[in-house]
């Protein structure tokens, strides 16, 4: 039987510590896994970074590279979900020239019933932004093309579990803070 | 200040407030940790820090390589002699690079290191300067941690963390890179040492019911098993070890970095796991129905083909490192902690035995290897000398406290095979990257860490050739290493495996040597070659009767296996005896 390879997305509560982005690829350049986003932030914690990491892998491989990240020394926490169990989002930019919407209203109607926004509008092209999933952000963006896209770019995964507390709560505990509720 | 965090520190120890330079602050701190001695080599980015140790050269005593892959080795064989953390000095770019094989070597094996490393000026970093690299980049995945200094006041922080994370949970390489303008900058300094750091679990908490499903395990097993490694060393869990096998009688073998945490002598000791282990030890662990390993990470030298690999035990893995549970093997019972502890209290929870049946299993399988291997290594009836032989006189003239380190290939696996120890930390090998080279090396840091032992480096032809230039470094620091060559005029591991596996075609493994013994000459080191049975037990005594360095080349039969093997592929129980 081969292991069903499917979407996870790995969380990291980390210190805010240069060089620590390039230790967490290593575990991955290591075992030949591409990572498909990776986004990191400052966490609801002061002084707490995150990493969201999106991968398509197996769940026994997963394992592995979470407790791989959870050994390097400045990683506080670390887990990964699987697809049903986080609401993620991504963001999406889509430049298109300005005359598309001055010649009809079609665009206009696109961007509507994708439930996306104009971001900007200058003489000589606008800027459409959509908030949603990678499947959403692919939609339009295929709904768009006939009128010229001149650039675009989609932001990495970010996630958060599907349940009262994620891992964070952890983290606050063992950093000793008030976990609140 | 820097990243370098504040909060994560508990105070233990404080100096008072006095303005020193980078360099020297470096120094003090070497001697706050109690480090007397350090393997280096200078240049130009580290000359700060060289010209304060000038200030210290009583109390530090730095031991100049001949290379830094050298320095690195032999801080690695201090620090496994001695028990310390093994500190090396490096400049920038080359010197920084050459440490990366003992850096990748000490990572693998669990060995505490720090190594400090001079870079660039802070303002010439990412401009290519003259002997700039990215010694960050390059050392992070070789290293447990490390960290760029650009600024004087982060020293004390930065090497702090660097001595407790390389000693600390499991052991490992750490490198702290100082600017040349940090080193030079003057600040007050302050130390107070590291004892613990809020994102890092030294070692996870021990799980009574763990220990108890353990124990359960263990009390109900018909052909218990017990694989133990270094972990049991680094814990310093002897004691309890041998404790535990002898309360509940279960055979125990071990793997090459686990060699002499139990003497070699003991009933329950029943020999080496492994690629060139023994014949019993591999062959029943397809048998046992409780395997036991114990600070041990299942090696694929150790197991083989996984998927043949003890499929019908239950696998109990005590481990300090939550990252080597389920790694390999899948397991049963997880006892995460340190080794001494989890002992400590699965002793009290398992109920006497004796496994005498399964344990006459391993002495029959025992009489086997003797009648086909062992016997004939140990005792040759041909003229032509094998290594199993120098090694059983070498046991024979040091009565087993002797520390053995070794260089990797086939003298490697007989020196391992064959020598017996009384005490431990006694085997000093390369055993996860099986790295040539660190032979010698390590055998000059064995000596300078353990003075009051014999040390006996026993390296091969090939591997010697690789570090040799650290003769000149034994006899610098006059080293009392005792350096053994197992001289086959071949690369003969790999040898073995073109004759086993590649049809004899011996494609760039022969080796037409220098003449060793001239060689040593030139580094003042008293030498003796033997190529007769005859001249062979004289020139052991003496070897081991020789009050200093001492090197003995001994020419063997050039294309002599070792055996038993499982080949690579194959699984633990399909381990061939010829
Ligand atoms: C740095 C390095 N290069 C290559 C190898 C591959 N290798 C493993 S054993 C071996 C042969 C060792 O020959 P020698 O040192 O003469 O020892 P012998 O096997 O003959 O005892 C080689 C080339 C290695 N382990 N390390």
């Amino acid at each position: 039987m081969v292991p069903l390879e499917q979407e996870f997305t790995i969380t990291a509560y980390t210190e805010n510590h240069v060089g620590l982005l390039h230790r967490l690829t290593i575990i991955f350049t290591k075992r030949k896994i591409n990572i498909e986003s990776l986004t990191t932030s400052e966490s609801e914690m002061e002084g707490v970074h995150r990493f969201t990491i999106a991968v398509t892998e197996t769940e026994e491989v997963i394992q592995k590279v979470v407790k791989q990240i959870e050994k390097q020394v400045e990683v506080l926490k670390a887990g990964y979900y699987k697809r049903e169990e986080v609401v993620q989002q991504e963001l999406a930019l889509y430049k298109i020239p300005t005359e598309s919407l001055t010649n009809s209203l079609e665009v206009e109607l696109i961007v509507r019933e994708h439930n996306a926004r104009f971001l900007t509008i200058e003489k000589d092209f606008v800027v459409i932004e959509k908030a949603g999933y990678r499947r959403e952000t692919v939609a339009l963006f295929e709904d768009l093309q006939p009128y010229g896209i001149n650039e675009f770019v989609r932001s990495g995964r970010i996630a958060v579990a599907r349940q009262e507390y994620g891992l964070g709560k952890q983290v606050k505990e063992l950093l000793g803070e008030e976990v609140d509720g | 200040m820097g990243t370098v965090d504040t909060l994560n520190q508990t105070t233990t120890q404080t100096t008072s407030t006095e303005r020193v330079t980078g360099a020297d602050a470096v120094v003090r701190i070497l001697l706050e940790e109690g480090v007397d001695m350090l393997f280096g080599y200078p240049g130009g980015a580290i000359m700060p820090v060289y010209d304060s140790l000038y200030d210290y050269r009583e109390q530090i005593h730095h031991v100049l390589a001949r290379h830094e892959q050298g320095a690195s080795h032999a801080a690695q064989g201090y620090a496994r002699a001695s028990g310390k953390v093994g500190v090396c000095l490096a400049t920038s770019g080359p010197g920084a690079t050459n440490l990366i094989t003992g850096l990748a070597d000490a990572q693998i094996d669990s060995t505490p290191l720090v190594c400090i490393t001079g870079q660039v000026p802070s303002g010439l970093l990412g401009s290519d300067a003259f002997q700039e690299t990215d010694v960050i980049g390059i050392s992070m995945p070789v290293t447990k941690w490390n960290y760029q200094v650009t600024r004087a006041e982060e020293i004390p922080e930065a090497l702090a963390k660097a001595f407790y994370l390389a000693r600390s949970g499991r052991p490992g390489p750490v490198l702290v890179d100082i600017t040349k303008d940090a080193q030079f900058e003057e600040f007050d300094f302050e130390y107070k040492k590291c004892t613990s750091i809020r994102s890092y679990v030294e070692k996870p908490a021990l799980d009574l019911a763990k220990v108890e499903e353990a124990a359960e395990l263990i009390n109900n097993a018909k052909r218990p098993y017990v694989l133990f490694g270094q972990g049991v060393i680094l814990a310093h869990a002897e004691k309890e070890f041998k404790a535990f096998i002898e309360k509940t009688g279960i055979p125990s073998a071990w793997t090459i970095m686990g060699l002499s945490a139990l003497e070699t002598d003991h009933p329950l000791n029943v020999g080496m796991l492994g690629m060139h282990g023994n014949y019993g030890p591999n062959l029943l662990t397809n048998e046992c129905d409780i395997l036991i390993a114990i600070g041990m990470r299942f090696d694929d030298r150790v197991t083989g083909n996984l998927s043949k690999y003890a499929k019908q035990a239950k696998v109990i893995h005590m481990e300090i490192d939550p990252a080597e549970i389920d790694k390999n093997v899948k397991t049963d019972v997880a006892v995460l902690g340190d080794a001494k502890e989890s002992l400590q209290e699965l002793i009290k929870r398992v109920k006497p035995n004796s496994h005498e049946e399964w344990l006459q299993r391993f002495r029959d399988c025992d009489k086997q290897e003797h009648e086909k291997v062992i016997q004939d290594e140990l005792y040759p009836t041909s003229d032509i000398l094998s290594m199993g032989e120098v090694i059983r006189l070498i046991n024979e003239n040091t009565g087993g406290d002797h520390i053995l380190v070794t260089d990797v290939g086939q003298h490697q696996m007989v020196a391992c095979r064959y020598s017996k120890f009384t005490q431990s930390k006694s085997n000093i090998t390369s055993g996860g990257l099986g790295t040539m080279g660190f032979g010698l090396p390590a055998g000059l840091g064995a000596a300078l860490g353990a003075p009051d032992r014999t040390v006996i480096a026993v390296v091969g032809d090939g591997g010697f050739q690789m570090t040799l230039q650290e003769l000149a470094t034994i006899y610098q620091t006059k080293a009392k290493v005792k350096v053994l060559l197992l001289n086959n005029e071949f690369l003969g591991m790999v040898r073995q495996w073109q004759q086993l596996f590649f049809d004899k075609r011996y494609s760039a493994t022969e080796m037409i040597n220098p003449d060793f013994q001239q060689m040593v000459k030139g580094f003042y080191i008293p030498t003796n070659k033997v190529t007769k049975r005859e001249e062979l037990e004289a020139a052991v005594k003496e070897f081991i009767e020789f009050d200093g360095a001492y090197f003995l080349e001994v020419m063997v039969g050039k294309e002599n296996n070792v055996f038993p093997m499982v080949p690579s592929g194959s699984g633990v129980a399909e381990i061939r005896l010829e």
